[in-house]
């Protein structure tokens, strides 16, 4: 029905470099549409407010965590979890008001809410005469 | 590696959102991820595999689980005869009935990991904290296990 808010890989599709040259790779995210609003979810474990980023330029949203791997003082001895830090750009839908975009990062779980412009929501148009 | 025994994890194969991302994505994400990360991507066939890092140092064992967006509650440990076992179930809030959902890449339901630990612990004096989504259990070692330092004397 309406544009997605289209997702852009362009940082888990290129090798760029993170903090201490790790590089980053994209969080897993949903997305959802209200009548209000876009809502996305990304899963950053591990970043907590202060390593998180959220990024607005024009209509791309980018979504930044760095976190601390490891434990100070101990030695791995094994290891699933990835070293590098997250990142993930997004292009907006045109119907979203980008000045009231909000964002809050609740054990690891970073949800943005982009809220849609007034003139986009549905209404109901009164047939006069 | 045989640290890490893995659970068949279909029983637990459960998502009440199908997986909106095409296959061919995922297996873009796949093909450039390292293979640390393959673990992670398991879970596109066997359900919510959380990834798990196990830490040694002097006194301790130290395993994390990267679990975003549980409640402490959700979360059970258990240690028996020198396996832990991490399991829980992270419930899908719906939290607009009216929502379309465009991508569903998170995972939700029941996990279950289980670890034969390589040392033996003291699993009384166990500790777990949860923060930023990630579960931190420190195991203390036993005595025997620890590192022990032994003076010789040189005449």
């Amino acid at each position: 029905m309406t544009t997605v808010t289209k997702t852009e890989n362009r940082a888990t599709r290129t090798n760029e470099t993170g903090a201490e040259g790790r590089g980053y790779f994209g969080p897993q995210v949903n997305i959802v549409e209200t009548k209000d609003s876009f809502v996305l979810e990304a899963e950053m474990p591990g970043v907590s407010k202060d390593g998180l980023e959220v990024l607005l330029e024009g209509n791309e949203l980018t979504i930044q965590g760095r976190r601390q791997t490891g434990v100070p003082g101990a030695e791995p001895v094994y290891r699933e979890s990835s070293p590098r830090d997250f990142r993930r750009e997004f292009v907006l839908d045109p119907s979203i008001d980008t000045a009231r975009i909000n964002a809050t990062i609740e054990q690891g779980v970073l949800t943005v809410t982009l809220p849609k412009a007034e003139k986009a929501k549905p209404r109901k148009i009164e047939v006069s005469g | 590696m045989k640290l890490i025994q893995r659970q068949n994890s279909d029983l637990w194969n459960w998502s009440p959102v199908e997986p909106l991302s095409t296959l061919s994505e995922e297996i873009n994400r796949l093909f450039d991820s390292p293979f640390g990360e393959f673990t992670r991507h398991m879970k596109l066939f066997n359900g919510w595999t959380p990834a798990l890092d196990v830490y040694e140092d002097k006194d301790n064992l130290i395993v994390k689980a990267e679990l975003p967006g549980m409640k402490r509650e959700e979360i059970d440990i258990s240690f028996h005869d020198g396996t832990l076992t991490i399991s829980g179930e992270r419930k899908y809030e719906q939290k607009n009935q009216d929502a379309e959902t465009y991508r569903a890449e998170r995972f939700f339901g029941k996990f279950h990991r289980t670890l034969a630990l390589p040392k033996p612990v003291q699993s009384d004096q166990a500790k777990a904290t949860y923060k930023d989504g990630i579960l931190t259990v420190t195991l203390p070692k036993t005595e025997e296990a620890k590192p022990k330092q032994i003076q010789v004397n040189v005449n």
